[in-house]
């Protein structure tokens, strides 16, 4: 199902009659293509959680429209949406089985939809054969682990055959093994039912790896839209520059002139068709190549080995981030004792923002 | 530390001489005297031991009347109490506006003086011969005739009584339920309602079985107050319950021991005894079933 | 799907509900007020004025404070307030001090039969105040403590469950503060009053209404324990003046009464609305 929101604002009161309105989603338009796994990705506060009670309609916008596929169901109350919605907290009934949890959704269809007793229970364990499930099903929510929770959760919202399934923050409450383990077993799922997946994270790794599409968001709008590896390597702005990838990006400020970078008094890129102005130079600290005579300097703190790679801390003054990364392979020797370090930047790996639109400056040669 | 040990008892002395005193003393002293048989207050003199007290009292036929009027009180008001409570707590719940007023003024029965307000209660429902009373109005209003509700006919004392319990004891219900309604993750509503799941039924299988444990405990609470049920009867039919013929078996216990037919403490004793009895009875039997039933 | 029909029946669902759901709360609401509103309405009517009334009247016109002067003149109905104040005043002091020291005790300091003694104050929560109260009938009466302060104040005094919800409140304060001030040279007792009372100060202001309350309205011990006019409470007070009246039935004086005998505590509940009602959520059963 194709979910399209248009110029859809949510607006709520102040905490007093003096406190303006806050607006926690701000003029959003964003079409979600049939049968993809969409990370909605953003720092907390971003917008992110209520546009997806907006899709749920747990929350009405307060202007703009939503679309699924066709039909308009903005003003359409949560039961009649026909979505899924996985809660972070999972929402499971404490006082009812695993089984009595997953069929609960069927047992509320009505009319001609309505089904018996043995064809809820066949489905059910359907979709509990789907998400591993089978065996628990007799346990209580507080007789599981998180990750099995997760799971049942998962199965109530699927067993209905959504028209799209929504996950607030699916990994949160998981430890850090578990995370990775059930990523891949949402990007399974997801592709074994083909249902358009919504799924709302702060974690820009979490986001990348399995989605086919993310959004990034921030202060309620909606700052760039692609796929992870064309968000990573194309950002449109600063802000997604910099939310991206970890270790983060490295934030100098520079100015162009005649055509060229430089930070500091080090000229580091040639940058055809930008006029001359100050700008943001954004380098990934795989774009670091170590040369003895290389274009910028810095001042070279320690280096710590990562096995694969190594991570050589600097500084420099004009950089924006407490401290350079720049990650390089370990084959490479360093100087730990040196006092100075000087690299190469690899110009796919930098990127320029304008200093007050903080929009990126593309430069021709790379069009 | 050795000086510790005589300090810690110093800080608790006031407490146990109190406890010791007032409740420890008693507790002991009261079963000594349930079986103290033909015990003289003015002498201090009894003639035997037994259970002859046990079996006077319930013979007596002002301790049955008392019982009956006590059993059918529980029987009634609990179970009314617990349901309207819980019907206007969902109700509190589910709204946003005046919401604090309504609270203020549900509440406000708990603050009052049981025996002064059971006067205005009184008032409303007597009928006297120089006028019907306000409640015989109401019932005009619809057709009927007059009744009086405080010398008149069993049922209707029967009633006076019972309306008035529940009017006293609702505050608490409705608090202690708010709080617990209040306490239910609202996400398991949201988790519902994108279910399709309808009100009643959010009600009935997510509501109900998750605020289970608080219903038990205003059941339970609620028989063992309604058990103790006296003052609500004085205030609304004077002192002399037994006259009146709605005693309760609290009402009993102090008649025996106070009053025109004092100066009996074996046989408050040993009625005080059988409430004690029948009300732990009771409140095992509420602890079973709901270990059966309240979930989790 | 027809849409609009289910978003349309849905709204008006939801506002039949909220229609509903407003009378019936209003209905309760009424319920409630309506006793308040006859007392006053009564109390304020004249003498003859309210026997005449052979259909009740839902207001006057002519309202009197006349009842007022005879409640507080006819009957010692004044008397009964003081000895009701003393009486709450005196009890809800020692109260707080008994509790204070054992819950500090229990809370705080180490001593041999600690526990012991903590579970047997806990197995006396269960006992209910009609068993023990027959024997301090005779306790109170052959010490010759009827119809004085002592006799009402002293059985009153102890209540094990505020013991225990203080004594919880003390658990909750962090150890360090005590090792802290166990290293300054703070005596224990001067932590007591110094750091753990106002720490707990909230806790300790629920009681002491809860015990005011329990106080002002208690009828059962000192209507054993009082037969003189001169030591009665309020509940007997008002109980007597309905038993021998004001020399003859006069039902606006009595209301008078009632209204005044009501009047403290709902001022002293409008004033701690949320004190009250979070105290009693955590354990006071009426009665």
């Amino acid at each position: 199902m194709k979910v399209t929101l248009e110029h859809t604002t949510k607006k709520f009161p102040g905490f007093s009659r003096k406190q303006p309105d806050v607006v926690a989603v701000n003029d959003v338009s964003l079409e979600i293509p049939d049968g993809l796994l969409v990370g909605l990705l953003g720092p907390s506060g971003c917008g992110k959680s209520t546009t997806l009670n907006l899709l749920s309609g747990l929350l009405k916008p307060s202007s703009g429209k939503i679309f699924f596929g066709e039909d308009d169901v903005t003003n359409l109350p949560p039961e009649n949406r026909g979505v899924g919605l996985v809660f972070q907290n999972y929402a499971l009934y404490p006082h009812l089985t695993v089984l009595q949890n997953i069929i609960f959704p069927l047992q509320n269809l009505k009319g001609k939809d309505k089904l018996t007793k043995t064809q809820m229970k066949d489905k059910a364990l359907e979709v509990a054969k789907l998400v591993q499930l089978e065996g628990l099903m007799d346990r209580k929510p507080s007789e599981l682990s998180g990750g099995q929770q997760q799971r049942v959760a998962i199965a109530r919202a699927l067993v209905k055959m959504p028209r799209i399934l929504l996950l607030d923050e699916p990994l949160s409450n998981l430890d850090a093994r578990l995370r990775l383990q059930t990523r891949e077993e949402i990007r399974r799922i997801q592709r074994q039912t083909g249902i358009t997946t919504v799924f709302v994270t702060h974690d820009q790794e979490e986001a990348m790896s399995i989605s086919d599409l993310i959004v990034v968001m921030k202060d309620g709008v909606i700052h760039q839209v692609g796929k992870p590896q064309e968000v990573y390597d194309d950002p449109e702005d600063l802000f997604v520059a910099k939310f991206l990838g970890t270790p983060p990006v490295n934030v100098f400020r520079g100015r162009i002139e005649k055509e060229q970078l430089y930070i500091g008094d080090e000229c580091v890129l040639h940058t055809p068709g930008v006029s001359d102005r100050e700008v943001f130079a954004a380098i990934r600290p795989e774009g670091f190549e170590l040369n003895e005579n290389g274009a910028l300097t810095c001042d070279l703190q320690r280096v710590e080995v990562m096995g694969r790679d190594v991570s050589v801390v600097c500084s420099h003054v004009d950089c924006e981030n407490a401290a350079i990364r720049a990650i390089v392979s370990a084959d490479n020797p360093v100087n730990a004792s040196a006092t100075k370090v000087r690299f190469d930047i690899k110009p796919h790996k930098l990127h320029i923002f304008d200093v007050e639109t903080q929009q990126r400056i593309a430069l021709e040669t790379l069009q | 530390m050795e000086n510790r040990n005589y300090k810690g008892w110093l800080y608790l002395l006031p407490a146990v001489l109190f406890l010791g005193v007032f409740m420890v003393y008693p507790l002991i002293d009261v079963f000594i005297y349930s079986f103290e048989e033909g015990f003289h207050s003015a002498s201090q003199t009894y003639y035997g031991i037994g259970l002859q007290n046990y079996s006077y009292v319930l013979r007596d036929p002002y301790f049955l009347q008392a019982l009956k009027n006590t059993i059918l009180l529980v029987a009634i008001t609990v179970p009314l109490s617990t349901g309207i409570a819980l019907v206007i707590s969902v109700g509190l719940a589910s709204i946003k506006g005046l919401r604090k007023l309504f609270q203020t003024v549900y509440f406000l029965p708990y603050v009052t003086n049981t025996l002064a307000v059971g006067l205005v209660f009184m008032i409303l429902f007597q009928r006297t011969p120089y006028t019907d009373g306000f409640a015989n109005m109401v019932i005009g209003w619809f057709g009927g005739g007059p009744v009086d509700f405080i010398d008149g006919p069993y049922w209707a004392k029967m009633f006076v009584l019972c309306f008035y319990t529940i009017w006293v004891v609702m505050p608490f219900k409705i608090l202690v339920l708010t709080t617990a309604l209040a306490s239910v993750n609202e996400t398991y509503y949201n988790a519902a309602r994108v279910d399709g799941t309808s009100k009643f039924r959010i009600f009935t299988r997510i509501t109900l079985p998750l605020i289970s444990p608080t219903m038990f405990y205003l059941v339970i609470t609620g028989f063992i107050g309604a058990f103790k049920a006296y003052s609500d009867a004085v205030a609304l039919f004077g002192t002399d319950l037994n006259v009146a013929g709605m005693n309760t078996i609290v009402g009993y216990v102090y008649d025996m021991l106070y009053g025109n037919n004092g100066g009996y403490p074996s046989y408050a004793s040993a009625a005080a005894i059988i409430l004690f009895v029948i009300v732990l009875t009771i409140t095992c039997i509420n602890l079973l079933v709901s270990r059966k039933h309240v979930h989790y | 799907m027809d849409y609009e029909k289910i978003e349309r029946s849905a709204k008006a669902q939801a506002r039949g509900i909220k229609m509903i759901t407003y009378t019936g709360l209003a209905i309760w609401g009424l319920l409630v007020l309506f006793p308040f509103y006859w007392m006053i309405l009564t109390s304020l009517k004249g003498y003859g004025a309210y026997n005449s009334e052979y259909i009740p009247q839902l207001y006057t016109l002519s309202p009197t404070l006349q009842n007022y002067v005879q409640a507080f003149t006819a009957v010692p109905l004044a008397k009964f307030f003081v000895n009701t104040l003393v009486f709450t005043v005196i009890t809800t002091a020692i109260m707080l001090v008994v509790t204070v020291l054992s819950a500090y005790a229990f809370a705080r300091l180490n001593f041999k039969g600690k526990d012991l003694v903590f579970t047997l104050f806990l197995a006396l929560m269960m006992i209910p105040n009609e068993l023990v109260v027959i024997t301090n009938y005779v306790t109170v009466t052959n010490l010759e403590m009827r119809n004085t302060f002592a006799g009402l104040i002293l059985p009153s005094v102890a209540s094990v469950f505020y013991i225990y919800l203080l004594k919880e409140n003390f658990a909750q304060v962090p150890n360090e503060l005590y090792y802290a001030a166990k290293v300054d040279g703070t005596t224990d007792f001067k932590y007591l009053l110094r750091v753990m009372v106002p720490i707990c100060k909230p806790t300790l202001v629920t009681i002491t209404i809860l015990k005011v309350i329990e106080c002002w309205n208690s009828y059962v011990w000192p209507r054993l324990v009082t037969d003189e006019e001169s030591h009665f409470l309020v509940s007997n007070g008002i109980q007597a003046i309905r038993e021998t009246g004001f020399g003859r039935e006069n039902i606006p004086a009595m209301m008078a009464a009632v209204v005044a005998i009501s009047l403290p505590l709902i001022v002293l509940f409008l004033l701690f609305r949320n004190k009250i009602m979070e105290g009693v959520s955590r354990g006071g059963t009426k009665g």
